[in-house]
């Protein structure tokens, strides 16, 4: 049950031409900022938005031209979109009514399904009686109820509160592996990409960035938006040597040698702070103002500018010992053994 | 009994066309939703010289429909269903599309990704939606079919027992007999606060 998909829709100032692929079994998260065409591209797939061109083929069969209640794909919608008028059971057992199974049958799968998802006592509810949780575990149910050929989700936990989140996204899991066709899901929290998926692709204005699986992405992002999702510094230049020229005249030195145009990355924690030119200077050494302080799980997270600007984690005592408070000039050194470059032509 | 029928050939015209003004975008539609809302401003007497002129012996449909079928609607009890309903299909179009509108169309979606073709996503997931909406919409329909005169009495004339209705009645009566005037009216009255008092709740909550 293998996708093989080509999305082309146009908009008004905005065009989506994304290349997507999925193995069966496979989960493959589409992650990308508001806006960037992720809730666009699932539409397509499901067949609720006409593509443009481009084509959509699953297990070698094209579904381009097929109406949605023909393609027998499974979504989750973001808010579930839970039919309000049915009980929770009705609404699992719609798919299967849908596709002419005796009423009874329907009723008996819809059963089990909510059984499997834990949801046994809650079967005559209607969905207003059911929990954020609760509601999203129906919404699963009623998709697979329908044995999709492919499954898509839209943020399927950003309508949840953190402690739900993190139960629903356990059990979530567990139903994902257990489904034997594809899943595509989209979201905005990497946290959910990378507990969820087993591939990611990186969406930025209607194409696709970057994809590869969670160790590649969070070692080696290829864009500001990825860098600042796995917390990393980013910086594009051109390598000669142990020397990465970056474009507005700074130079980083790295450890290892590399050649050509190059990422260099590191993290925040790798930046040290000082209050006056430190001495027997390490090379990467900078002089730079503070502009923004903010709270960042232990540490401090401190906004720089200057030659090169970088976001440094430092402890809160290190923090009151400097005085780092927007305006404040310090120097700023990276060891060059914690800074990583790798080629930004692949 | 006429209102009644009036009232079913509505729902079986209105809720269709209110779902297309709704839901579809096609050329012309202001003019469309335009055009259904016409009978509401027209005087009645005015609609039913229109409908004369359309459904008359000689009139565009009417001529075509006496040759073919040998049906002719004017000063017949079908005749007053069409008058009538043409009077008060605005009603139960304007309260159904408004309804439609306020019902989330994503639910039509999350039916056709569950395999439901469009009709049954309509009958099994948006009607039900929007049941009290075409509920309001077909009692205020059926009150204004009730008391329509105007239309009724150009169109299909005031013969008892075939097209007379309640308010061709009562004005008969006032020249004759104005006691039997003044009951029917207190009928006709009855009726319609009686249906008012039950849907106000709908109004006020829809």
């Amino acid at each position: 049950m293998s996708l093989v998909a080509r999305l082309d829709v146009r908009r008004e100032g905005f065009s989506l031409e994304v290349d997507l692929t999925a193995e069966p079994g496979e989960v493959v998260a589409l992650l990308g900022p508001n806006g960037a065409g992720k809730t666009t591209t699932l539409r397509a797939l499901a067949g609720l938005l006409r593509l443009d061109g481009g084509h959509i083929t699953l297990d070698g069969v094209r579904l381009d031209q097929l109406p949605p209640e023909q393609r027998r794909i499974g979504v989750v919608f973001q808010d579930y979109l839970l039919f309000p008028h049915l009980s929770a059971l009705d609404n699992v057992a719609f798919g299967p009514r849908c596709r002419h199974v005796p009423k009874a049958d329907a009723r008996r799968t819809a059963q089990e399904w909510l059984t499997r998802v834990g949801l046994a006592e809650h079967v005559r509810k209607k969905p207003r009686q059911l929990s954020g949780g609760q509601a999203q575990r129906v919404a699963l149910a009623r998709a697979l109820a329908t044995e999709p050929r492919m499954l898509l989700l839209d943020e399927p936990l950003a309508a949840l509160d953190a402690r739900t989140r993190l139960d629903t996204r356990a059990h979530l899991r567990g139903h994902l592996a257990a489904f034997g066709g594809a899943t595509v899901l989209v979201t905005h929290d990497p946290l959910d990409a990378l507990m969820l998926a087993d591939r990611l692709v990186i969406i930025e204005e209607g194409r696709v960035v970057q994809t590869g699986d969670a160790a590649t992405i969070t070692a080696q992002p290829r864009t500001d938006y990825v860098a600042r999702l796995v917390g990393l510094n980013l910086y594009r230049g051109r390598a000669e040597g142990s020397t990465v020229a970056l474009p507005d005249g700074f130079a980083l030195v790295t450890a290892a040698e590399e050649h050509g145009e190059v990422f260099v990355a590191f993290p925040p924690s790798a930046v040290a702070l000082y209050a006056s030119r430190p001495d027997g200077s390490p090379r990467n050494t900078w002089p730079a103002t503070v502009t923004a302080v903010s709270r960042h799980g232990d540490a401090l997270r401190i906004e720089l500018t200057g030659p090169l600007p970088v976001a440094a984690d430092v402890t809160p005592a290190a923090a009151v010992h400097l005085g780092l408070e927007p305006g404040r000039e310090v120097w700023a050194t990276v060891k060059a053994t914690e800074v990583r470059a790798y080629r930004a032509v692949q | 009994m006429t209102a009644s029928l009036a009232t079913v050939v509505c729902l079986i015209l209105g809720v269709p066309l209110a779902w297309v003004l709704a839901r579809q975008e096609f050329p012309g539609r202001r003019l469309v939703r335009a055009l259904v809302t016409v009978p509401l401003v027209l005087p009645p007497v005015v609609g039913g010289v229109a409908l004369l002129l359309v459904f008359g012996r000689r009139g565009l449909l009417g001529e075509w429909l006496d040759q073919t079928f040998g049906v002719s609607l004017p000063f017949t009890t079908a005749g007053v269903v069409v008058a009538e309903a043409f009077v008060a299909m605005p009603f139960l179009v304007i309260a159904v599309e408004g309804a439609l509108r306020g019902a989330d169309a994503r639910f039509e979606e999350a039916a056709a990704t569950l395999g439901a073709t469009r009709w049954t996503a309509f009958r099994r997931v948006t009607l039900p939606l929007i049941a009290p909406g075409v509920a309001a919409g077909a009692v205020l329909c059926w009150a204004r079919a009730l008391g329509e005169f105007g239309a009724t009495i150009t169109f299909a004339g005031n013969f008892p027992g075939r097209t007379q209705t309640m308010p061709l009645a009562v004005y008969l009566a006032l020249e004759q007999d104005v006691d039997a005037a003044i009951v029917l009216s207190l009928v006709l009255l009855a009726v319609s606060v009686a249906i008012l008092a039950a849907l106000r709740d709908k109004w006020v909550a829809p």
